[in-house]
């Protein structure tokens, strides 16, 4: 097969306040017609900007290329005037983004944004580039067509928008399609029908596909090369099944030992810290048994939020985000609660240390009422439940030093001060493995990985029982979400924690897990130990998820074509709506099923 | 909600302020220090005790506090300002004969400083770190740091003293009597220009700074990023992806800034002898004329409703999204 693209010592640089840098050096791969090309590596790496510069889309002013070619379809692209540009943008080469919250025009209908794009290639006229906008539409999957094109984006939910986005960039039948993490932003199962579509929108029309993802799992289960690239630049290419099973380079070797993989836990009763390169690789990993006891039990616990609405701002609807969900914690062990946006597993988090007001139930800590205390006594019992939340960007103050900062709640509640303080702060920092030298640093001055170790020591300096880390490590690199899940477990074992672990990424939760539950509109619709669970899920639900998650082995390829998943109901109903209690039935030994109608 | 709807909800919103303007004017007149009857029995030079009584009867002044009001929101109700002390007509047709003006005054220049803002922001925007920008950035600055008066003083003297062709005071030219529409409309408008000119030069600075910096936001926006993928032109993704949504936030500007034309306009009417409810207004404070300034507040407020109604369509028209919030 000869070459489409092929891009030749590509060096793209960028202008900073601190000078020229360069983000690619010295670039070369090439895409085959009608293959698809991963291109791998984490944030910074240059993936992204290498496909913006592919496109000649490169922010003026910031980023430039400096030297090399770029050559699609034996013409230098890198030379073309901006007019020549024009025509193949779109038409010959195109590209799907990231978001798809923000990738379409809030102001135009979505088939005016389709119709847009073959009216500017195909010059067809208004009405007939409107046709083939509405049968594109049909073609990527979204249900009565005809009226969505009058929709706007904000009508529509994330994965249809992502699905308009690819129907705008196959509208033309481009022999190109540069896919820039596109299913990044999605949930799990949007992100499975996703995936299928493309491939099924490839193999219909024979487009190769440069694919660029950080998920290792995703690569695995679209790419026939793989091209891994660490800080600008290329360190290993192969085809999919060289990269996976006998990677050379030890970038590529470090990232894949960082995935977890799906199954890979189903021999193991108890969950154990993931064995990483360079990593003192002599010390074996240890499983983590915890205890029997039970530390934390939730009992029917429901959480509505109020629509107010009407001239008095009356209640007129309640948002059900949490209905009727038990369950129990025990010291030193973990309970993962999955399930996608909108299940309202954040929501439990925050409603065991009334961050939310629940609506009803009973959260008993350790033999404390947490629901029924006042709030002088409500505040101490907080000291036993510390969060760790998602994005350690913002749940950092950035005016304040780490030290103050993880100082704040010893010094909220009073418990140390002056050479103590400082005593206890220097520990936690040893803890979470950060050089003290950072006490006096700003969260600026570090990277998303040593942000989270921050926010954990923050969480543990109050010595809790229990901490909730709601997508602690979602927000992070694999390779860096690898040693702070290490490090998790690793303070789990030495300090007798016991984690409410709040994921949607079911391989991680795989890893970590003693228990799991798996949540959907509100309810808890199977829970149980954490292999029985992966095992022998029961529920509808549990299974569709299982059957959404890409796996890391291109070995074990999902083969569906036409996924089609449940949409999720709104969880808004009106005040007399009474959705009646949870019941289980027992499948395996505490492994329980949801028997009431959850809506899926 | 449909535009009927909301339309109404609004309409009948704007008459809620308007009833709370109206009944505020009358608290005004009825909370100040001194007897209505002494006042209007000083200008008809004095009257006895007797005479007073039946003042106060003839007026209603001795009626309860609130039935007093009620009969004054009526009166409003029914289009009833009362009388000028000093030009001895109704306000209504008082006000009415120089409304004209000052909504031809307002609209204008509200419409120009748009059109000029937008234009510069536009500009300016494509290349924000350039001489242009620049250049837009220290006109705006001198726009809202010059007091509108001394612009105003100042274009006077240049355009009219000076260079001469602007006429310096006025609305018409009472020499031209019969002339076709054409020639009094290019005369009305050769009046209007200095003025309007004037009191818009506030208004675009502040929304032609507002229109860059929300013009530069937009063009940093994935959604550009996409028009530019499908191969649409510079151009073309500037003025339909970009332009459009870019408006929202000086749009809402504008209307939040209604008010404070119209306000404007009263000092760009007394340095241009505009004959509207500006120059009404300087003169019955001056002569004291306290029924004039009141209808004058009612119509103010009357314009500044209307003003923010016209933003709300032209946002909801501009932004489906907001129809959808409702």
């Amino acid at each position: 097969m000869e070459d489409l693209l092929e891009i030749k010592n590509l060096n793209i640089q960028a202008r900073t306040r601190a000078g020229v840098l360069n983000v690619v050096n010295d670039l070369s791969f090439s895409i085959k017609k009608g293959e698809t090309l991963g291109v791998v590596g984490e944030s910074g790496c240059g993936k992204s900007v290498t496909a913006l510069s592919v496109m000649n889309l490169l922010p003026e002013g910031v980023l430039s290329v400096s030297s090399g070619d770029i050559i699609f379809d034996d013409v230098t692209i890198t030379q073309l005037p901006e007019n020549k540009l024009e025509n193949i943008r779109g038409n010959e080469i195109s590209m799907i983004f990231q978001e798809p919250m923000t990738s379409l025009n809030p102001l135009f209908t979505v088939g005016d944004q389709v119709s847009e794009v073959i009216k500017r290639h195909k010059g067809l006229n208004k009405d007939k580039s409107w046709v083939k906008a509405v049968e594109l539409l049909d073609a990527v999957k979204i249900a009565n067509p005809e009226k969505r094109a009058f929709d706007y984006p904000f009508q529509l939910s994330g994965g249809q928008r992502q699905r308009v986005m690819i129907a705008v960039a196959l509208a033309c039948q481009p022999k190109i399609l540069i896919a820039d993490e596109p299913t990044t932003a999605l949930d799990v199962t949007i992100q499975a029908e996703i995936l299928a579509l493309i491939n099924m929108l490839k193999e219909e029309t024979g487009t190769a596909v440069m694919f660029i993802t950080h998920d290792m799992a995703v690569v695995a289960q679209m790419a026939d090369r793989v091209v891994v690239m660490y800080p600008g630049k290329k360190v290993e290419e192969g085809t999919v099944h060289e990269i996976f099973s006998n990677p050379q380079h030890d970038y590529t070797k470090a990232l894949l030992a960082a995935v977890p993989k799906l199954g890979e836990m189903a021999s193991k009763k108890y969950p154990e810290p993931m064995k990483l390169v360079g990593e003192g690789s002599s010390k074996k990993p240890q499983p983590i048994v915890g205890t029997e006891k039970p530390l934390l039990k939730v009992n029917n616990l429901v959480t509505h939020y109020p629509v107010k609405g009407g001239v008095f701002r009356r209640t007129v609807a309640r948002v059900h985000a949490v209905e009727d969900v038990s369950f129990t914690i025990m010291k030193g062990k973990t309970l993962s609660l999955v399930g996608e946006s909108g299940c309202g597993k954040s929501t439990v988090g925050r409603s065991l240390i009334r961050l939310v007001e629940p609506t009803s139930g009973k959260v008993d800590l350790d033999g404390q009422d947490i629901l029924s205390l006042a709030p002088k006594d409500m505040r101490e019992a907080r000291s036993n439940i510390q969060m760790v939340f998602q994005d350690p960007f913002s749940s950092l103050n950035p005016q304040r030093p780490l030290f103050d900062q993880v100082a704040e709640p010893l010094r909220n509640y009073g418990t140390l001060r002056g050479k103590d303080l400082e005593e206890r702060i220097e520990v936690l920092f040893d803890r979470v493995k950060l050089p003290r030298s950072f006490m006096r640093r700003y969260p600026h001055q570090l990277s998303g990985g040593q942000r989270q170790r921050i926010a954990i020591a923050r969480a543990l300096a109050l010595n809790p029982k229990l901490i909730i880390a709601d997508e602690a490590v979602s927000a992070l690199d694999v390779s860096v979400q690898a040693q702070v899940l290490n490090l998790m477990m690793e303070l789990q074992v030495d300090l007798g924690l016991s984690f409410l672990f709040i994921s949607h990424d079911m391989a991680v939760v795989e890893r970590v897990s003693h228990d799991v539950g798996v949540m959907y509109l509100g309810r808890l619709v199977e829970i149980g130990p954490r292999p029985s669970i992966f095992r022998n899920p029961q529920h509808p639900y549990t299974q569709d998820l299982l059957k959404a998650v890409p796996i890391a082995d291109p070995n074990q390829r999902k083969s569906e074509r036409d996924l089609n998943f449940k949409p999720l109901p709104s969880p808004i109903h009106d005040l007399s709506h009474d959705p009646g209690p949870s019941e289980y039935k027992e499948v395996e030994k505490n492994h329980f099923v949801l028997t009431t109608d959850c809506g899926y | 909600m449909t535009l009927l709807f909301s339309f109404i909800k609004r309409l009948l919103s704007m008459l809620l302020v308007l009833l709370v303007v109206v009944i505020l004017n009358f608290l005004m007149l009825h909370l100040a220090p001194g007897d209505i009857a002494d006042t209007i029995a000083q200008t008809m030079g004095g009257a006895d005790e007797q005479d007073m009584a039946q003042l106060r009867k003839e007026y209603g002044l001795d009626q309860p506090f609130f039935i007093q009001l009620f009969q004054y929101v009526l009166r409003v109700a029914t289009l009833d300002f009362g009388h000028s002390h000093f030009y001895n007509v109704p306000v209504f047709d008082l006000i009415m004969e120089r409304f004209p003006a000052t909504l031809l005054l307002v609209f204008s220049a509200q419409i120009v400083s748009l059109f000029v803002g937008i234009l510069l922001g536009v500009y300016a925007a494509q290349n924000p770190n350039g001489l242009s920008s620049l250049f837009v950035n220290m006109f705006s600055l001198f726009g809202y740091a010059a007091p509108v008066f001394w612009t105003g003083i100042l274009l006077l003297i240049a355009f009219s003293l000076h260079i001469q062709i602007f006429p310096s005071a006025g609305m018409r030219d009472i020499t031209i009597e019969n002339g076709s529409f054409f020639v009094h409309f290019f005369d009305v408008m050769r009046h209007l220009f200095l003025p309007m000119i004037t009191l818009a030069s506030i208004f675009f600075a502040y929304y032609s700074r507002l229109c860059r910096a929300s013009m530069l936001e937009v063009l940093g926006a994935d959604y550009v990023r996409t028009a530019r993928a499908k191969g649409l032109s510079k151009k073309e993704v500037l003025l339909k992806h970009a332009l459009k949504n870019s408006l929202s936030p000086v749009i809402t500007f504008a209307g939040l800034s209604f008010s404070a034309v119209v306000s404007g306009a009263i000092l760009v009417e007394t340095v241009y002898s505009w004959p509207g409810l500006g120059t009404l207004a300087f003169n019955s404070i001056i002569s004291r004329d306290t029924p004039v300034l009141l209808g004058i507040l009612i119509f103010s407020t009357l314009m500044v409703t209307v003003g923010n109604l016209l933003t709300d369509l032209t946002l909801r028209t501009l932004d489906p999204r907001i129809k959808n919030a409702e």
